[in-house]
């Protein structure tokens, strides 16, 4: 009977190993645990263009995250992208007037949303849209314009 | 030419006999699930001898492989300025490929090839015979609870292999080549997708241990009751699950992670 019951236990601390293993991969290695969070309020905001944005990216204020990106549409009538965010109920106090801008984290980082406050003393409601945006930074674009920029120079 | 044409259709004939019988196996071999639930004391027996027994060689391969993941990565990802993606490196590639096919790989020479031998030793010695005689159905009492036992621990195991080598990693890239350790998790974080990824890897697991454990069951009570016979089983064993784990890994990966 001992012979069974240290068996039982050393069978029971593998599959408990196991499933540690498992829980560990699921809350730690992988963004399981940064979505079971608490309640959050969704918001929208139209950009020309939101670059390389992806669902899940980080959405953050002041460098701090506080929700993250759950859509990104194409308006077939404005010609704009529409980014759906859920944002963390806790900051429930953005002003309505607040800036979104797409920017991206270091050289080759990833994009993600940056809200910068306004003044107003209306807050952003649940489903509220934010008005001012500021469109992804193609590289491509800019490096364009900044070549036809110093051809135009060279020629006066 | 004619003898080589005959040739052909035997061995045409004796592989198709054999994956036959190797259904016909399996099938008989679910069967006996449901008696197995009543009688857990057998299943018990043979998770301690297939998964705690496989335990310490599967832990230690993980921490090994993480660690030199960990330095081959921050080497390569060095010359781009991308060290701090190696959280994501290693714990990708150990999450949908090393950890199920490396511990698939152990898990085969270390349980597949202890059960074949034991199921073929069974046979030359005619303790199957025996329990027949007794009225008691070795497929039911001897190789159901050792398939069951194979089909839990796999993904266990392979969990643990990618844990312990993400901790390896970070061992090596924080501790030692110092990439920052806030770093190397957030990224990993915010890169390793739950159900693109982890259930992925562990689905792949699952698939690699009821393949194993079959081919293990099916070679050991095919094997011929000689002591050469069940030599021979044993080297197929680790060769053909070999074989089929790579082979359906690729499948796998192909279907899995395709359109991305």
């Amino acid at each position: 009977m001992q012979h069974t019951n240290t068996q039982d236990t050393i069978v029971g601390l593998f599959v408990a190993s196991g499933i540690a293993g498992l829980l560990f991969l699921a809350m730690q290695v992988s963004n399981l645990s940064s979505f079971v969070d608490e309640d959050s309020y969704t918001i929208t905001a139209r950009f020309e263009n939101s670059g390389a944005l992806k669902v899940k990216s980080q959405v953050s204020a002041a460098g701090v995250k506080i929700g993250h990106v759950i859509g990104i549409n194409f308006d077939p009538k404005t010609y704009e992208s529409v980014v759906k965010m859920s944002i963390n109920a806790k900051y429930n106090t953005l002003p309505d007037d607040t800036t979104a801008s797409i920017f991206t984290a270091g050289l080759l980082g990833e994009q993600y949303v940056n809200l910068d406050p306004g003044g107003s003393d209306v807050y952003l409601q649940k489903d509220g849209k934010i008005e001012i945006t500021q469109s992804a930074i193609i590289l491509e674009k800019a490096i364009g314009q900044f070549l036809f920029k110093s051809a135009a120079e060279e020629k006066k | 030419m004619i003898q080589f044409i005959q040739n052909l259709g035997k061995s045409t004939r004796t592989s198709f006999n054999k994956l036959g019988r190797a259904t016909y196996f399996l099938f008989e071999i679910i069967s006996g699930t449901l008696g197995i639930l009543l009688r857990p004391r057998l299943l018990v027996n043979q998770l301690y001898s297939v998964g705690v027994l496989s335990f310490l060689i599967i832990t230690i391969s993980g921490l090994f492989v993480g660690m030199v993941l960990g330095l081959q990565g921050y080497y390569t990802l060095s010359d781009f300025g991308a060290e701090e993606t190696l959280g994501v490196m290693v714990a990708a590639s150990l999450v949908r490929e090393l950890g199920p096919v490396v511990s698939a790989l152990l898990f085969a020479g270390r349980a597949g090839s202890a059960l074949t031998a034991e199921i073929g030793l069974m046979k030359a010695t005619e303790q199957l015979s025996g329990m027949e005689m007794m009225a008691v159905d070795p497929i039911k009492r001897i190789l159901t609870p050792r398939f069951l036992a194979g089909l839990i621990s796999m993904p266990l195991l392979a969990g643990l292999f990618s844990a312990v080598g993400i901790v390896g990693g970070q061992i090596i890239g924080s501790g030692l080549l110092g990439v920052d350790q806030g770093i190397y998790w957030s990224q990993m974080q915010a890169s390793i997708d739950f159900h693109d990824d982890i259930i992925n890897g562990i689905i792949k697991s699952v698939v690699f241990g009821f393949v194993t454990s079959w081919i293990a069951l099916f070679e050991g009570y095919d094997a011929i009751p000689t002591s050469e016979g069940v030599s021979r089983a044993t080297t197929r064993t680790v060769v053909n699950s070999a074989f089929s784990i790579l082979g359906l890994d690729f499948i796998l990966t192909a279907l899995m992670f395709g359109d991305n």
